[in-house]
C-alpha cells in the first residue's frame, strides 16, 4: 500500500510541476490541509433588503458555509477571520498577497453580492497567494432564495479548482429519520442538503420506510414502503410527492436502485423464501428476472456505464459479493476474504465497489476494485453498514448505530462520512436519529 | 445439637441443587445459538407457543421448532376459520437487506412446515420484518436470539 501511495506522490509531483499553481493532493489522507482565507463577501450598499432574508448578513453567511464545506473535506483549513489583512471589497478587487501570506494563507477567496429587482448577483475570486495570481473569476445571478445553493457551488466551484476534480457540495442526502423506541421505530423520509441544513420531511412515519435512493436527475426516489402492511417498493416524485409501487409483484419487493440511466429500477424480489433480482423498465413496465438461484440475491447496484451489476449472495453459504453482466449471466464471485461481505455500491466512477463487511462480529466499511482486489477497510465499529458515494467517488456516507442497553437504552442510529483514503471520519449533523443515506448526484451539472 | 447440624446440612444441598438447576437453567436459554426459553413466547392457545427461533444466518427449523408447529397445525385444523399470518424476523447483527430476505425465508421454513402438516397455504401469509421488529431491544447474545424468530399471529 505504501509503495502505491509513493508511486502516485511522485506521479503528481511530476504532472503538478507542469503547472505552477497550488493544488491539493486528495489520492491519500491529507495531513497537512491547505490554509484558505475565505473573506466574507462584500454586500452592495444598493442592495435592498428582503422580507424572509437579512442581506446585509448574506456576505457573512455565504462565506461561512463555504468555510464550512471546506473544513468537511479535511482537505482545506480555512483560518480565523480575525486575522484577515483586507476589507472584503478591497481584498476583492486587487488582494495585497504579501500580506494574506503574512497570516499563511495559501489561496484566498473573495466576493461581493448585491440583491437588486429580487434577483441575487453573486461574484467570487479564487487567488493564489503563493503565485500571486486569480485562479478564477466567477459571477452567478439567480433568486435570492437560492442564496445557500450559491455557496455550494461556489464551493464546488474552488474545489474543482484546486484538486482537479469535480465537487459534492451543491448535493442533497436522502435518508431515513428514526425516532422512537428500537422495537416501535417510528421511520420517515428525509431529505437534506450535504451540509445538513434545509431538512424536509417526505412522508409522515405512519408506515415504515426504509432504504431510500436517489435517480440520476435526483427528482426522483425508490424505497421500501410497509404501506398497508405489503412490504413493496415505491417510486416518489420529490416535487409533486406522487407515489406508486413499482411493479406488480405477489410478494416483498425491496432492495430498490436506479439504473445509471434513470429508465430501470433493479430491486429484490421474494418469493417462498428465495430472493432475486429483477429489473423494471419504468416506461413500459416490463419486468426482467436478472438472477435464478435458490439463495438470497439482494443489494444489487449498478456499474455506471450500466454494463454490470455487482449484488451480494448467500449461494456459497455465507453473504458474499458477485458481479454479472447486466442481462444476469457471467456471475463471478469477487470477495473471498473471511468474513461476511454486504451491500455492494458501485462508485460513480467506476473503479470501485464500496460494501460492508462483518467478521468477528465487527462490522466494517470498505472499499476494493470491482474485480475484488485491493481491499481496503475504511472503519471498523458496533454495528455499520450501507455506503452511499458521494458523486465525485471520494466520499462514502454511511450509518452506524450503537449498542443498547436493557430497553433498548443508549440505542441510537447516526450518518457518517469518511473519504476513500481511510481518513476524515465524521458525523453529520441530522435533526433526528437517521439511517440508510443516499447521496444524490450534483444538482447543477 | 445433631438435630440442627442435620438441618443445616439439608439446607446447604437443597441450597446447592437449587443453585446448579437455576445455572443450568440460565445455560440452556440457547442450544448452539437458538433461542430454547420461554420468556418471549406467547400462545396461540394453551399450550401452542406462537413462534419458533432460529440459529444466526440460518433458516432451519430445530426439532423443538417442528413440534412447537406441528402443535400449531394441530390447532389450525381444528380452527378452520382462523387465518394467520407468519411474521419472519432478523436479528441486528446482520444488513439490513439481507435481513428483509431472511426474514422472508424464516417465516416461509415455518409455513411450509405447516403445509406438509395438512394446512393450506392460502390459511398462512408471510410477512418479513427484517431486523426492525425486535422483541428484545438489547445488544446482548441473548437478545439476538429471542429476535431470530418466526411468529403466528391469528387474522383478525
Amino acid at each position: 500500500m505504501k509503495k502505491i501511495i509513493i508511486i502516485l506522490l511522485i506521479f503528481l509531483n511530476f504532472i503538478s510541476n507542469s503547472n505552477a499553481l497550488i493544488k491539493v493532493d486528495i489520492t491519500r489522507g491529507n495531513l497537512d490541509p491547505l490554509p484558505i482565507a475565505v473573506s466574507p463577501l462584500h454586500v452592495d450598499n444598493t442592495s435592498v433588503n428582503l422580507e424572509n432574508l437579512d442581506v446585509k448578513k448574506l456576505g457573512v453567511n455565504i462565506s461561512s458555509i463555504i468555510e464550512k464545506n471546506f473544513k468537511s473535506t479535511g482537505l482545506f483549513n480555512p483560518l480565523k477571520k480575525e486575522a484577515f489583512v483586507q476589507k472584503p471589497d478591497i481584498a476583492h478587487l486587487k488582494p495585497r498577497f504579501e500580506d494574506w501570506r503574512l497570516i499563511k494563507a495559501q489561496a484566498l477567496v473573495t466576493g461581493k453580492l448585491s440583491v437588486k429587482d429580487n434577483k441575487l448577483k453573486v461574484e467570487f475570486r479564487l487567488w493564489d497567494l503563493t503565485a500571486s495570481k486569480e485562479m478564477i473569476a466567477l459571477s452567478f445571478t439567480t433568486t435570492p432564495s437560492n442564496w445557500r445553493r450559491v455557496a455550494h457551488i461556489i464551493s464546488d466551484k474552488i474545489y474543482e479548482r484546486l484538486t482537479g476534480e469535480t465537487g459534492y457540495f451543491d448535493t442533497r442526502i436522502i435518508y431515513v429519520a428514526e425516532s422512537g423506541p428500537k422495537n416501535q421505530r417510528v421511520k420517515k423520509l428525509a431529505i437534506m442538503d450535504q451540509d445538513g441544513a434545509k431538512t424536509k420531511y417526505l412522508t409522515l412515519g405512519n408506515e415504515l420506510v426504509l432504504t431510500p435512493r436517489f435517480n440520476p436527475s435526483n427528482q426522483m426516489v425508490t424505497y421500501l414502503s410497509y404501506f398497508r402492511n405489503l412490504p413493496r417498493v415505491y417510486l416518489l416524485d420529490i416535487e409533486t410527492g406522487k407515489q406508486e409501487v413499482v411493479g406488480n409483484f405477489p410478494g416483498m419487493t425491496f432492495a430498490p436502485r436506479f439504473s445509471p440511466d434513470g429508465k430501470k429500477i433493479i430491486m429484490s424480489f421474494a418469493k417462498d423464501g428465495n430472493s432475486d433480482i429483477f429489473t423494471m423498465d419504468l416506461e413500459t413496465r416490463v419486468v426482467e428476472r436478472i438472477t435464478e438461484h435458490s439463495s438470497i440475491d439482494t443489494s444489487p447496484s449498478y456499474s455506471p456505464d450500466g454494463k454490470y451489476i455487482c449484488f451480494n449472495s448467500d449461494r456459497s453459504g455465507l453473504q458474499q459479493i458477485y458481479v454479472m453482466k447486466s442481462d444476469g449471466t457471467n456471475v463471478k464471485r469477487i470477495t473471498f476474504g473471511k468474513g461476511i461481505y454486504g451491500t455492494p455500491v458501485w462508485s460513480p466512477r467506476g473503479d470501485l465497489i464500496a460494501f460492508t463487511k462483518v467478521r468477528k462480529g465487527r462490522f466494517y466499511i470498505g472499499v476494493m476494485r470491482s474485480d475484488g482486489t485491493g481491499e481496503r477497510l475504511l472503519t471498523e465499529n458496533f454495528y455499520q453498514e450501507a455506503p452511499s458515494w458521494s458523486p465525485n467517488g471520494r466520499v462514502l456516507v454511511f450509518y452506524r448505530e450503537t449498542k443498547s442497553g436493557p430497553q433498548g437504552k443508549g440505542f441510537s442510529a447516526k450518518l457518517w462520512s469518511i473519504d476513500i483514503t481511510g481518513y476524515n471520519e465524521r458525523k453529520i449533523k441530522t435533526e433526528t436519529d437517521a439511517s440508510d443515506p443516499s447521496w444524490s448526484s450534483l444538482l447543477s451539472k | 445439637m445433631n438435630f440442627n447440624k442435620n438441618l443445616r446440612n439439608i439446607f446447604l444441598i437443597l441450597f446447592a441443587i437449587f443453585a446448579l438447576s437455576a445455572c443450568s437453567a440460565k445455560k440452556s436459554q440457547t442450544t448452539g445459538d437458538v433461542y430454547t426459553g420461554n420468556e418471549t413466547v406467547e400462545y396461540l392457545a394453551s399450550g401452542v407457543k406462537d413462534r419458533v427461533f432460529f440459529a444466526t444466518n440460518k433458516s432451519s427449523l430445530t426439532s423443538a421448532s417442528r413440534e412447537t408447529l406441528r402443535k400449531q397445525a394441530t390447532y389450525l385444523r381444528k380452527n378452520k376459520k382462523l387465518n394467520v399470518t407468519i411474521e419472519g424476523h432478523a436479528d441486528e447483527r446482520g444488513t439490513r437487506e439481507y435481513n428483509l430476505a431472511l426474514g422472508e425465508r424464516r417465516a416461509n421454513a415455518a409455513r411450509d412446515y405447516l403445509m406438509t402438516y395438512g394446512i393450506s397455504g392460502k390459511r398462512i401469509s408471510v410477512i418479513s420484518y427484517g431486523k426492525e421488529r425486535p422483541v428484545n431491544s438489547e445488544s446482548t447474545p441473548l437478545a439476538w436470539s429471542q429476535n431470530r424468530r418466526s411468529v403466528t399471529v391469528k387474522v383478525k
